[in-house]
């Protein structure tokens, strides 16, 4: 049981500031994924919250308690190293009892913990042997069980999954869901830059870029309302397409002429001054469906990926927009150098003005 | 001619002699030998490129093999010989060895220094190497602690005479260390400094050996499962741990009760037993400064995030020393002790300049020396060299085996 509150929080190394103004409020029980371009702060911010990182400005709390000045180990809190980061001269046993020890824990109490653990990551077999001789899923199990034993308020995960292979990611990933799920109480934060494990195991994403919080919400949030366009093609695979264009009806639902001759219907209500508003059209490939009419876009395919179960479609481009891309279920390898119409349901469309969502004004 | 003119001669002709065989000896080689053309060309150039490590190998195992591996078993063979080289005596050189109060002073004075000199080494120079990581200066502090290495042993040597020198009562003592011994006059600061001090130190030097002692009792007793050598290791452990705890409360019983002469200067050299320590004390300063930039070395390499993952489990500063960075750098302090172990299982120099062996700070090299040199017996005294020899081999293959390990 832990509640988090970041207020105002930032880092700055010297003079460059690497993040100011996290706003973050986590509740309890909540698996919170950061996500965000490499370099944007996600480790930084987490390594604050753990405490190996000085919080410069703002304030963080536990439960209400300030912690910016509580050392590490007394924030009940335990961290999940990319690296694993296990103690190469300790079994694993050693490797997960070493916390308990220091805290001066009776012996009975450590074996019960530490076999707990072993059990729910089926470890058993391994406990006394060296993290060298564990193959790379083990040792990340052990790192997580390292966690476990010390029964923490907040689990802080690093990458954990990057340095496994995509089979072994997959297995991984399920397992933690399944850790959450057994620990309803624990609160968790989940750095990661895979999509799959932010779609999959958040109860809320928090997206970084450029330093800041750019927004804070459910995966489906996240999906099917962006606040802007940095979200909308940060989250997804392939990008949402991006048109540029103009609002031409207005009331509640609005008509988009595109600059490309394509034309649009999106259930996004808007205001009669937004008449003439030059605006960024956003659609997902998923959502693009193929037309006879007048569509939001015609091109001819110039390359196809077919996936088994979808086909990606990657359009000629037009001037110097970007290139449209479409993913239409099933195989349609014989659509390359077709000419091809699109269009989208108008609920499915987005629009951004300067950048930001019409949605959120 | 001039000295300095005949060094500079010497590197020319060293330098020059080296860079003009490698390089006429591959030319040599390459285009008398197996010319690279030819209808032979391409089998010519493989049979160039097996010979030409042996070119490069080979001034290194001639000079080896004439100053090192021929020494050894003409040594072999004077040390079974009769002082003049000519009678054969069989091991009678070694049983005459036996019998001389000197050799057995210079093995006793070599076994206190091998236990004393490469432990205190290796400790102040992880002692060190742990403490100038952190500070700004650092770099500078170990510019001053490897400063030593650079002063041959004999230098060093005089560097500490000068250091211990004595000059009768009534002079200005030019010794640093007589120099602070006059300031004491037996008042309250004396005891405090010279008895009490000295007596808690060694008191709790003693507490920890019998606490060291106890554990491994406790852990022979709690871990009846353990291997029947891990049993027997652990009750040697303790046993060699509670007899230097004892020694230690000895000392410190010693320490407390000693009747100093105040006011006089010492000669420290000629205080037997002691004047061991005096000795070996030119050899830690010199060998802290290696095992401090390789140990310093070593504690970077100690992957960062196993720290931080040690912080977060609550250990602090002592336990993150002890617990996550010195067992990670275990097989480096090994190197290096044992490294500093076949120095000091060697060493001659200091004792030759500061004492000669007298006052019953004889070694054994400076043992073999005498005997070679002063009393011209070849027979003893290769077979004193052979003793030495024997002793440091096992030490040099663990070594050698612990240094591989470590590359791996
Ligand atoms: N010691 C430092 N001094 C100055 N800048 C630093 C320091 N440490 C990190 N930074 C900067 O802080 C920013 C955030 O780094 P951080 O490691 O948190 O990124 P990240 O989001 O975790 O990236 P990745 O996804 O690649 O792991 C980076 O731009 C980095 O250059
Ligand atoms: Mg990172």
């Amino acid at each position: 049981m832990a509640e988090l509150k970041l207020s105002n929080v930032e880092k700055a190394y010297g003079e460059v500031k690497v993040l100011r103004d996290i706003n973050l409020d986590i509740k309890s029980g909540e698996l919170i994924v950061f996500v965000g371009p490499s370099g944007c702060g996600k480790s930084t911010l987490l390594r604050m919250v753990a405490g190996l990182e000085r919080i410069t400005g703002g304030d963080f709390t536990i439960d209400g308690v300030r912690m910016n000045d509580v050392p590490p180990s007394e924030r009940g809190i335990a961290m999940v190293f990319q690296s694993y980061a296990l103690y190469p001269h300790m079994t694993v046993r050693e490797n997960m009892s070493f916390a308990l020890k220091l805290a001066k824990k009776p012996q009975s109490e450590i074996n019960a913990a530490v076999e707990r653990a072993a059990r729910i990551l089926q470890l058993t077999p391994y406990l006394e042997r060296l993290p060298k001789a564990l193959s790379g899923g083990q040792r990340q199990r052990v790192a997580i069980g390292r966690a476990i034993v010390r029964d923490p308020k907040v689990y802080l995960f690093d990458e954990p999954l990057s340095n496994l292979d995509a089979a072994l990611r997959v297995a991984t990933r399920i397992e933690v869901a399944q850790l959450k799920e057994a620990m309803p109480n624990s609160t968790m934060i989940y750095v990661t830059h895979d999509q799959v494990e932010a779609m999959t195991l958040a109860t809320r994403i928090v997206v970084l870029a450029g330093g800041g919080v750019a927004q804070v919400g459910t995966p489906l949030e996240l999906y099917e309302r962006p606040e802007n366009e940095f979200v909308a093609q940060f989250i997804g695979s392939p990008s949402m397409n991006l048109l540029p264009g103009e609002i031409v009806e207005t009331g509640a639902q609005t008509r988009i002429k595109l600059d490309n001759g394509g034309e649009a219907l999106a259930s996004i209500p808007t205001k009669a001054s937004d008449k003439g508003l030059k605006v960024n059209l956003g659609v997902r490939p998923e959502d693009l469906v193929p037309t006879e009419g007048l569509g939001l876009f015609s091109g001819e395919v110039e390359f196809t990926e077919a996936l088994g179960e979808v086909t990606l479609l990657y359009f000629k481009k037009v001037g110097e927009s970007a290139g449209m891309v479409a993913k239409f279920p099933g195989i349609h390898r014989d659509l390359r150098h077709k000419a091809v119409t699109l269009t989208a349901d108008p609920s499915k469309i987005h629009l951004f003005s300067n950048g930001r969502s019409l949605l959120y004004r | 001619m001039h000295p300095a003119f005949q060094a500079i001669l010497t590197i020319v002709i060293g330098v020059g002699g080296c860079i003009g065989y490698f390089y006429f000896s591959n030319l040599f080689l390459d285009k008398v030998l197996f010319p690279a053309r030819g209808e032979n060309a391409g089998r010519n150039i493989n049979r160039a490129n097996m010979i030409r490590p042996w070119l490069f190998l080979l001034p290194a195992m001639i000079a080896l093999g004439l100053y090192l591996t021929y020494p050894v078993f003409a040594t072999l063979k004077l040390s079974l010989f009769d002082k003049s080289g000519e009678n054969f005596v069989g091991l009678g050189n070694y049983a005459q060895m036996m019998t001389e109060a000197k050799f057995w002073e210079a093995m006793r004075s070599n076994a206190l220094w091998l236990v004393v000199v490469p432990a205190l080494s290796t400790a102040f120079g992880l002692l060190a190497a742990q403490l100038t990581d952190r500070i700004w200066w650092g770099n500078i502090a170990k510019s001053l602690i490897f400063m030593p290495m650079a002063i041959s042993f004999v230098g060093a040597s005089v560097i500490w005479k000068l250091i211990y020198d004595t000059r009768p009562t009534g002079q200005a003592q030019i010794g640093l260390l007589n120099h602070i011994w006059m300031q004491f006059d037996g008042g309250w600061g004396s005891v405090l400094l010279l008895r009490v001090l000295p007596a808690v130190l060694l008191a709790g030097f003693a507490a920890l050996m019998g606490w060291l002692a106890w554990l491994l009792i406790r852990a022979l007793m709690a871990d009846r499962a353990g291997g029947f050598w891990l049993r027997i290791g652990r009750l040697a452990g303790a046993a060699i741990s509670a007899l230097i705890g004892l020694v230690a409360v000895i000392w410190a019983f010693g320490a407390a009760t000693a009747n100093l002469p105040y006011g006089a200067p010492q000669q420290w050299l000629t205080i037997p037993f002691w004047n061991n320590f005096f000795l070996m004390a030119v050899l830690i300063w010199i060998q802290t400064g290696f095992a401090m930039v390789i140990l310093s070395a070593a504690l970077r390499g100690v992957p960062e995030d196993t720290i931080e993952a040690a912080i977060l489990d609550g250990a602090n500063a002592f336990q993150i020393f002890f617990k996550i960075k010195v067992p990670q750098i275990m097989g480096t302090i090994v190197v290096v002790w044992t490294t500093i172990t076949i120095v000091v299982l060697k060493v001659f120099d200091i004792v030759r300049a500061m004492t000669n062996g007298q006052w019953g700070t004889q070694v054994l090299a400076n043992y073999m020396y005498d005997k070679l040199f002063t009393a011209s017996d070849w027979g003893v005294g290769s077979a004193s060299a052979m003793v030495i020899m024997l002793l440091v081999t096992p030490i040099l293959v663990w070594n050698v085996y612990n240094a591989r390990k470590e590359m791996r």
